[in-house]
């Protein structure tokens, strides 16, 4: 199990499993072999984790938010759901989920997509794209390798007129969920830096990754 | 007639001239027999059948109209700034940004850069969606045993696939699309529902904002659950018209879309473009 990780996080590791703080605002990423587990822990609540996902020897093949969708009939993940790829077919299951549902909608931040929802002012912030494309470049990954992402922790309804928006969570601190790798894939997390709407419910926050070894 | 020799198979092929199928280009564009009364200029003229694809470099300020002929039709849509596709649909942004998960008139089509690249300036069906993507070669395998280009339940990824490579696109530069005539609604708990088509000669009219490179694929919607491969014929519509600019409606009609006519602009302006 390789882990690209960067400066400022903390590791643990046990036989079976090693254990990664990923700090606020930063990016991570590593390879999970067929079988193994990803755990994401929320520890201070309500922060989005931006999540992508590619077959580790074929990134052409990478998650697609709208094959998930209507692969399941539904928006939201939760246990039991299966992230597909543009190809459709299975990347990684969710086997457990202590918040219920988590965003597929919303995207990734970016400085770009900021100056839309918020103003100018707000260009020099740091986003989620940015840290997909640096941490992308270590595996030969470049922008049009990056799609609609998944958002753990982060919550986005949508109204009876479509109305939609990134609102105030519904996670806490120290909820977790599990995923496992349905092939060998690489995963590319932002955690998110965004302020200026409740995702990472205004001040962003480190989470923790646990990555298992294949039983 | 006698194929035996050269001279025989040029006179048999050049005898097919004239042929009018249901589906197929009109070149030029300006033989099409009834264009619409608001059509400038036609550029394009096309019936795409069920089951296939085109694709189309446009130039900014083109208006392109997609109609349902029959009631079948469902328009899967990509679109790449002309000349640098790196900057593409980014429908994640297009409905984020619009605080909105459905298409309609007045919705801007956004790149990953925060400007325009089409705005739906018409729209008679309200029967779209941009959640559910289009189809694949796995699934339709599975659904009406076979998904490739050349069989009779082609996949809308693989006919991107095509319609990509012809201009110069990998897979890799497939993101997500949106499609337009087969309506999805979305409920409180988050579940689908597919609602179809809103009826035959429904029509949706798009404004270019900048050049772009359209895909677009007439393949059943992936949600749809009739179990047969239903996809009747795409009516595709181009003309010259004058992209959006301050003091038309759509230039302010939110402060999101004003600022993604600004960056538009702004980027125009600096490559010398507008």
């Amino acid at each position: 199990m390789s882990t690209g990780t960067h400066a400022g996080t903390s590791r643990t590791s046990t036989g079976t499993s090693t254990t990664v703080t990923v700090p606020a605002r930063a990016a991570w990423s590593a390879v999970v072999p067929e079988g193994g587990t990803l755990t994401i822990t929320d520890l201070h609540g309500n922060q989005a984790v931006d999540f992508l996902v590619y077959d580790a020897h074929d990134t052409a093949v990478r998650y697609s938010a709208p094959d998930t969708i209507h692969a399941q009939g539904k928006l939201f993940l939760t246990t039991g759901s299966v992230l597909m790829s543009n190809e459709h077919t299975p990347l990684m299951t969710v086997t457990e989920d202590e918040v219920g549902r988590h965003d597929t909608v919303g995207g990734a931040c970016s400085k770009e997509s900021n100056t839309l929802r918020y103003g100018h002012h707000t260009w020099s912030q740091h986003a989620c794209v940015d840290n997909f494309l640096a941490e992308g470049a270590k595996y030969g990954l470049g922008k049009r390798d990056l799609v609609s992402n998944i958002n753990w922790y982060m919550n986005v309804p949508v109204e009876k007129d479509g109305a939609l928006g990134i609102v105030d969570g519904i996670s806490a601190p120290g909820l977790k969920l599990t995923l496992r790798a349905e092939r060998d894939v690489l995963v590319l997390v932002s955690n998110c830096p965004q302020i200026n709407n409740p995702c990472n419910g205004f001040e962003p926050t480190a989470v923790e990754m646990t990555l298992g070894a294949p039983r | 007639m006698a194929t035996a020799t050269p001279y025989g198979a040029r006179a048999h092929a050049r005898s097919q001239e004239g042929t009018r199928t249901e589906a197929m280009p009109v070149v030029p564009a300006s033989d099409w027999p009834a264009p619409p009364r608001e059509a400038g200029h036609l550029v394009w003229a096309e019936t795409v059948a069920g089951g296939n694809y085109t694709h189309r470099a446009l130039a900014r300020g083109t208006e392109l109209r997609l109609t349902d002929v029959t009631g079948d039709a469902c328009a899967h849509l990509l679109l790449y700034v002309a000349d640098r596709p790196w900057e593409r649909l980014n429908v994640a942004d297009t409905v984020k940004v619009q605080w909105n998960a459905y298409l309609g008139e007045g919705q801007l089509l956004l790149s990953d850069q925060g400007r325009v690249l089409a705005s739906v300036i018409a729209d008679s069906s309200g029967r779209h969606d941009a959640l559910c993507g289009t189809s694949t070669l796995v699934r339709n395998t599975e659904r009406y045993g076979n998904g490739t280009p050349q069989s009779t339940s082609p996949a809308g990824r693989e006919l991107f696939k095509l319609a990509a490579a012809k201009n110069g696109l990998e897979p890799r530069d497939l993101p997500p699309s949106l499609s337009f005539f087969q309506g999805v609604e979305v409920r409180e708990d988050g579940s689908l529902h597919f609602t179809g088509s809103a009826g035959e000669g429904a029509c949706v009219t798009l404004r270019t904002e900048q050049d772009v490179t359209v895909l677009i694929a007439n393949v059943p919607h992936p949600a749809d659950p009739r179990t047969e491969y239903v996809s009747s014929p795409l009516e595709v519509l181009a003309w010259r018209s004058e992209a959006t600019k301050p003091g038309d409606p759509l230039w302010e009609a939110t402060p999101e879309g004003h600022r993604a006519f600004l960056n538009t602009a702004e980027f125009l302006a600096a490559r010398g473009l507008a």
